[in-house]
């Protein structure tokens, strides 16, 4: 926590000026990472719900839920969270079992899937040792009800693109989904809605490869861990524990 | 006696693919909706009927090739009903598969854009060109067979022989032999292709590191094993209805000799699985445990303890050793025992192939994550459906008739004539 040496409105402001400078280089010289620290999540989980609004998530589809976990016995007991969105690996194993090369990592570091191609074979969701990937089964939260409500079928906005949800055939109804670092947003100069939701300020972004930015400076702490190291999926989503 | 047993099989195919069309609606008209299957155990029944038929279908080409390349005189009458056994049992996995991909119509991307890294799309290369290798073979092993059928057939039979000769019309001796050459090749080029294509799918499985049930190097050897001993059993039982039984000495010859293969593979089967189980059952590793205590005395223990070990071991094991090994009078007719023991050890294999599948996903890979966020989908236990099983009926069903009406109107077995060299 001594690292942190800013005032709370300052790590915005620094992460939206990070943002800005990484936006000026080329796609392949910037490398975005994600750095969360667990001491200070406090598991309101507005991170979950933040991004479910942003990216228009149906039933059954979520892309950073956040675990909790919890030690000793009543009445001593503590809780750890652990919010989980994708770890971006720079080895992904995701992208490796596509049999349709409808997913890749980025030069900017995110993994992509272009749901058009995707074949929704599911073999990605079984090959994530994360379980960073959920299926869109096409459902809709009004399901049941009389009508499907307009607000449901509005496009999501992932990799820059307009997803709509007209029907329940087309994509990304049928695909593997997951976070995307909301790359969409952030291709805009704005900071992924789970970061500008976070109320303790637990998430940071930034251009790891901009030494000058805070999470370059965060994946320099003593504390910062990867998920499942041992899996060698080398992941760029980091924990400060 | 067996024409009862063909009517019986005939009236529970037929009621099967009827029934299975309502399944077959609900796919086209729900998607994935009605599927228990999701996000944190994305693989259900169809994936596991899906390496069942496969299983059945490379094992039956590779008993096919005792024929075809390694001329075992014995089984030269049942060359033809093995691939044509491959060829049904193909189709029914094919079909099996594509009702489970989230987007049907996009299925020749994994040719179309092809990925050779993954072994998915190495599974779509080897099927195809294993698929062409079973039609060409079935081809040429029949195709003197159909030109007499063309000929001097009656009805639909004759019909659909002039269709498929493609106008050959040469059934001299030379003629035969040098199909009997090309089909010694096809097979010699087969084998390798069956093998790699089947036991790819076991690395498939066995590659996924993120499950470690099935990350082992010894799955494309079980896939491989499973494979011959399900559909050596298969294959027995489909001989004893619908092969060559003119002479009663010759067809219980071939009986106790199919048996004896059966017998030896399922005991082979089941020192792997016993050997898998006692391994793993030693680890403290959650991902190797669990997924072994659930197959053991979890919700669903009946499925390995009944209708696996009990039907599909237990049972068949005694009668193939107490009939096809034959004591004291080995003259004494055995196929109508043999061929119902083989027929328990072919059915119940679903349940080692939905072993394989379903267990290994029900460990979840962060502890806790089910209750993270609640959803369709995003749990880690699994039921198929009624859709599910219906969609699987209606597969197994289409794979059924396409066999039955086959058998019936194309010259699969003709006892009159022997076929290999």
């Amino acid at each position: 926590m001594a690292l942190i040496d800013v005032e709370r409105h300052e790590i915005r402001e620094r992460m939206m000026n990070d943002l800005q400078r990484a936006l000026k280089k080329p796609i392949n010289k910037r490398h975005w990472a994600m750095v969360i620290d667990q001491a200070k999540c406090v598991g309101c989980t507005a991170c979950t719900t933040a991004c479910v609004a942003e990216n228009h998530l149906p039933p059954g589809v979520v892309y950073r839920p956040v675990v909790e976990t919890e030690v000793g016995k009543y009445p001593n007991v503590r809780k750890t969270f652990l919010p989980r969105p994708c770890m971006q690996c720079d080895d992904p194993p995701c992208v490796k079992v596509c049999p349709a090369h409808a997913t890749w990592k980025r030069p900017d570091g995110i993994v992509e899937i272009n749901y058009n191609r995707c074949i929704g074979c599911r073999y990605c969701i079984s090959a994530c040792p994360y379980s960073a990937r959920t299926f869109d089964k096409g459902f809709f939260y009004t399901d049941g009800t009389p009508e499907i409500m307009d607000y449901e079928k509005e496009p999501s906005f992932e990799y820059g693109r307009e997803w709509p949800r007209r029907n329940r055939e087309t994509s990304p109804i049928g695909n593997a989904r997951k976070c995307t670092y909301c790359i969409h947003r952030v291709e805009k100069g704005i900071l992924p809605a789970c970061v500008t939701t976070c109320i303790g300020d637990a998430t940071y972004f930034g251009d790891r490869n901009d030494p000058e930015s805070l999470v370059a400076e965060l994946l320099g702490s003593p504390r910062a861990r990867k998920l499942r190291e041992e899996e060698g999926t080398k992941p760029t989503t980091t924990y400060l524990v | 006696m067996k024409s009862t047993i063909k009517g019986l099989v005939w009236i529970i195919a037929v009621i099967g693919f009827g029934v299975g069309l309502y399944g077959m609606f609900l796919r086209f008209t729900t998607g994935d909706r009605l599927t228990d299957y999701g996000s944190y155990i994305p693989w259900g029944l169809w994936v596991a009927f899906y390496i069942y038929f496969i299983g059945l279908s490379a094992g039956s080409f590779l008993l096919s090739t005792l024929v075809y390349v390694a001329r075992i005189e014995k089984l030269e009458k049942i060359g033809k009903l093995a691939l044509f056994t491959a060829f049904g049992c193909l189709v029914a996995a094919l079909l099996s598969i594509w009702m489970d991909l989230g987007h049907m119509a996009r299925v020749g991307n994994v040719l179309l854009h092809m990925n050779l890294s993954s072994m998915m799309s190495w599974m779509g290369i080897l099927y195809s060109s294993y698929f062409g290798i079973v039609i060409i073979e079935l081809w040429f092993a029949l195709r003197s067979d159909l030109v007499k059928t063309a000929k001097t057939g009656s009805g639909g039979s004759r019909t659909l022989a002039r269709l498929l000769s493609f106008g050959s019309s040469d059934i001299s001796a030379e003629a035969r032999a040098a199909d009997h050459a090309k089909l010694r090749v096809l097979g010699i080029i087969g084998i390798p292709l069956a093998i790699a294509f089947h036991g790819g799918v076991g690395a498939l499985f066995g590659v996924i590191q993120a499950r470690p049930h099935w990350n082992t190097p010894l799955m494309p050897i079980t896939f491989l094993i499973g494979a011959l001993a399900s559909s050596g059993a298969l294959l027995t039982a489909v001989v004893y209805i619908w092969g060559p039984d003119k002479s009663k000495e010759q067809l219980n010859d071939i009986m106790r000799f199919l048996g004896k293969i059966v017998l030896a593979l399922v005991l082979f089967d089941f020192l792997l699985e016993i050997s898998e189980f006692l391994i793993g059952l030693y680890s403290m590793v959650p991902a190797e445990r669990l997924p072994l205590e659930a197959i053991l005395h979890g919700h669903f223990w009946y499925v390995f303890w009944i209708v696996h070990l009990l039907i599909g071991v237990v049972i068949p094991v005694i009668i193939l050793f107490a009939r096809a090994v034959p004591k004291g009078r080995p003259d004494k007719p055995a196929g109508g025992l043999i061929a119902f023991a083989c027929l328990l050890v072919a059915v119940t294999f679903i349940a080692v192939r939905f072993n394989i599948v379903i267990p290994a996903q029900i460990n979840p890979e962060i502890p806790g994550l089910q209750y993270a966020f609640s959803g369709p989908g995003l749990k880690f236990t699994y039921l198929p459906t009624t859709m599910e099983w219906l969609v699987s009926t209606w597969v197994t069903s289409f794979g059924v008739l396409l066999f039955l009406i086959g058998e019936k109107l194309l010259p699969i077995v003709n006892p009159e004539h022997r076929e290999a060299a």
